[in-house]
């Protein structure tokens, strides 16, 4: 998703590392960074690491500066329109399918307005309006209530468990991880992933029951540029 | 951050969680918390979460325990990027602070 971009701005000083945030590690991310052959760093986060810095849902970015300070915290990165935002209901969808596709397509992407800012950092660098100040990137960072940081503890007892085999108590912990933070997609949707296809069974939920509930403006936030 | 233990040595504790013990305390960079223990071979988790407000999750069947991180703060304490090292599809661990002298963009995805 990222070469274009990476190869217009790489000459320009900037490096793109894509994360891929699976507890399943390699197995899972490596269709598709095969697919992609990327020509930069392409790393796996399998206990969610990022999710400290405030990643609660994907594709999130983050700016650093050549000394190692970040300079725009987490936020939603998309480096083009993705195909989801056009995507036709299929005549032969079922309500659900048809519902799934109308409520994608509603998700907040703005990525033109993502990559006119990174073009702009890139050229322009601390004097760039879209690079903030330390503080501004500590302010503008996720609070971490007790609860998220609980929720950080389960989803990881959760991950270790299910490497041992522990399957069911595993689900307990991820259970307990998406009730004390609900919007951390992260969390959730990883958890479905190691379910499987019964995953909806197993947790009671899906992706289109947690996204209306949460409200459709809540799962990609707009950009604060 | 999983551990074995409710009890771990004070280099277990600065592997997991990056927090020294130290004369003064329990220290990270240039912050320290006062911090009392008996032995530094023998810590208790309990202790740790809370001096630092980590929260600690017990699975005692499996006779595991998680430390969050630490809470009541921002998720940034700071705009400085921790020193993270994370493995490529081979395994290769590669440190983010070795980007040093470029602009970086760090890209959460994820095949789910």
């Amino acid at each position: 998703m990222w070469q274009e971009l990476r190869a217009e701005l790489h000459p320009h000083g900037l490096e793109i590392v894509t994360v891929a945030l699976d507890a399943r590690g390699q197995s899972a991310a490596r269709p598709w960074i095969e697919k992609a052959q990327p020509e930069h760093p392409s790393l796996i986060d399998e206990s969610h690491e990022l999710d400290r810095l405030g990643v609660v849902n994907v594709p999130t970015g983050i700016w650093i500066d050549e000394a190692g300070t970040i300079v725009r915290p987490p936020e939603i990165a998309y480096p083009r329109r993705p195909s989801f935002k056009d995507r036709e209901v299929p005549a032969d969808a079922t309500p659900l399918d048809r519902e799934r596709v109308e409520l994608t397509r509603k998700l907040t992407v703005e990525a033109e307005r993502y990559v006119a800012a990174l073009r702009d950092w890139v050229e322009k660098g601390a004097a760039s309006r879209y690079a903030l100040t330390p503080d501004e990137v500590v302010r503008r960072s996720r609070p971490r209530p007790v609860e998220e940081a609980t929720a950080d503890a389960h989803f990881a007892l959760g991950r270790e468990l299910h490497l041992m085999g522990e399957r069911e108590l595993a689900i307990e912990h991820f259970r307990e991880a998406h009730r004390l933070h609900p919007t951390n997609w992260t969390y959730r949707r990883d958890a479905w992933a190691m379910a499987g296809p019964e995953y909806a069974s197993i947790y009671g939920t899906t992706w289109l029951d947690d996204v209306k509930r949460e409200g459709v403006e809540n799962y990609y936030p707009r950009l604060e540029l | 951050m999983i551990f074995r233990s409710p009890r771990v040595t004070a280099a277990q504790l600065e592997r997991a969680t990056g927090w020294q013990l130290k004369p003064e305390g329990l220290c990270r960079g240039e912050r320290c918390v006062p911090f009392a223990v008996a032995s530094p071979d023998a810590i208790e988790l309990s202790d740790v979460s809370r001096a630092l407000g980590m929260p600690l999750v017990a699975e005692p069947q499996a006779e595991l325990w998680a430390l969050g991180p630490e809470s009541g703060g921002k998720a940034l304490a700071t705009a400085t990027l921790p020193d993270i090292e994370l493995p490529d599809l081979e395994g290769r661990m590669f440190r983010l602070s070795s980007l040093r002298g470029q602009k970086v963009l760090l890209v959460a995805w994820a095949s789910w």
